[in-house]
């Protein structure tokens, strides 16, 4: 079985300058040379056991935007941790929230919050949190089909006002205005539907 | 002819336990000397506790094999670090270094559960738990490997800390002294020995401290 690498190939860069390509191109990842990879990477992802239940949710209202989130992480049965911080900032002026993969969403963020700051230095203006999202959105979506889980909501303020968009690591990207994510969402979405 | 499928995992996993206590200016790290391979012992002495730093201490179970590897890796970027920046890697910068290579094994992950303890810039004691893929936080104490669901629960107990999550934000480090910890952790251990198959043999103890860094022993059960 041949795998696609071309996903993981670097975009073209849009300029023709290669100074920045060390931070702004993407990581490289290696990958293991098996006959049966997506069994393989079913088993990995079995034995990493990433951490499940999670309800987050954010909502715009007059003043801004709302995020809140619980912090248990739970293995199966066993609660692994009380205290994960799943509202992550990116930078001074916008939040991610982490809901699926928790290392997945940590270093992705992170990752988000250094082109942030590059497009800063290159612009020489704040990025705006539509263009936030949709870099991660495309980052997210590059990876695609690889086992990435992530789902989290960018919410931040910007020259437009508060901003809030929701992206997945299936390539979704939505703007609104009330999210809910994570295996908790439904019941968040029962009570912020009927305010 | 029907296609091979490779019948073998380039995963085992060997067992034991880590523990970590962060202190107001100590830090302590023990893990038991045992390495399994199902039911069987590898050896009674084998440590899996590696000074990367000054002041950052790792404890690692799962697969030794991809313990060592990941060990070589952190050693050798840490010697970069000091050449480029002519000083030691402080405890924070080394837990996100840790969390980076782990990460950059996403798609084969190194099976190690780590806990990296150490002093941070200010001298108080640090704790950072890992997961296989590299998530990380700062946390008061912290256990990982098959006798962590035993050792955990025991933790919670009797160092209970405030959630790092309240504003302002409250110190995770226990109030305990240095002497009271290391018995904490003895303790930890002697139970989990009771219950838990894969830990035994003996127990490794590194406390750090501002006076530099210290090392001690105690025999655990065999059986």
């Amino acid at each position: 079985m041949k795998i696609d690498f071309n996903q993981l190939e670097t975009p073209a860069p849009l300029c023709g300058t290669k100074e920045h390509d060390e931070i702004s191109k993407h990581p490289s990842f290696e990958l293991p040379v098996a006959r049966d990879f997506d069994g393989f990477q079913k088993d990995a992802v079995q034995m990493v056991k990433p951490a499940k239940g999670t309800t987050t949710l954010a909502f715009i209202f007059k003043e801004g935007v709302m995020v809140a989130a619980d912090s248990r992480a739970s293995m199966g049965g066993y609660i692994s941790s009380q205290s994960v911080k799943k509202i992550i900032e990116i930078n001074p002026y916008m939040l991610g929230t982490m809901a699926g993969g928790a290392a997945d969403c940590q270093f992705w963020h992170r990752n988000l919050g250094v082109k942030c700051r590059l497009h800063e230095l290159a612009n020489k203006r704040r990025i705006s949190v539509t263009g936030a999202s949709k870099l991660l959105a495309n980052i997210l979506y590059s990876y695609r089909g690889m086992g990435l889980s992530v789902g989290t909501m960018i919410a931040g303020w910007d020259e437009k006002g508060p901003g809030l968009y929701y992206v997945d690591s299936e390539g979704g990207r939505l703007k609104g205005t009330r999210f809910s994510v994570g295996s908790g969402s439904p019941y968040a979405y029962g009570v912020l539907d009927s305010g | 002819m029907t296609k091979q499928q490779a019948n073998w995992s380039p995963y085992d996993n060997n067992g034991g336990t880590c523990v970590a206590i962060a202190g107001a200016d100590y830090c302590v790290i023990a893990a038991d000397t045992r390495m399994s391979s199902g039911y069987n012992i590898l050896t009674r002495d084998y440590s899996k506790i590696i000074q990367l730093a000054d002041k950052s201490v790792m404890a690692s179970s799962g697969f030794q094999a991809d313990v060592r590897a990941l060990q070589k890796v952190l050693a050798s970027r840490h010697l970069l670090y000091q050449h480029q920046h002519n000083k030691q890697m402080s405890c924070p910068a080394m837990a996100q270094l840790l969390s980076n290579t782990l990460y950059y094994k996403r798609f084969f992950p190194y099976y190690a559960f780590n806990v990296l303890g150490g002093l941070d810039n200010e001298g108080k004691g640090c704790v950072f738990t890992y997961d296989a893929v590299g998530s990380y936080e700062r946390v008061g104490y912290s256990s990982q490997g098959s006798g962590s669901t035993l050792i955990t629960p025991f933790l919670d107990n009797q160092l209970k800390s405030p959630s790092p999550l309240l504003l302002p934000a409250k110190d995770a480090v226990t109030p305990l002294s240095e002497a009271e910890a290391i018995d904490l952790v003895k303790t930890c251990f002697a139970s989990a020995t009771e219950r838990d198959i894969y830990t035994g043999d003996k127990l490794e103890i590194i406390v750090l401290n501002a006076s530099g860094i210290r090392q001690e022993y105690m025999e655990l059960r065999k059986d």
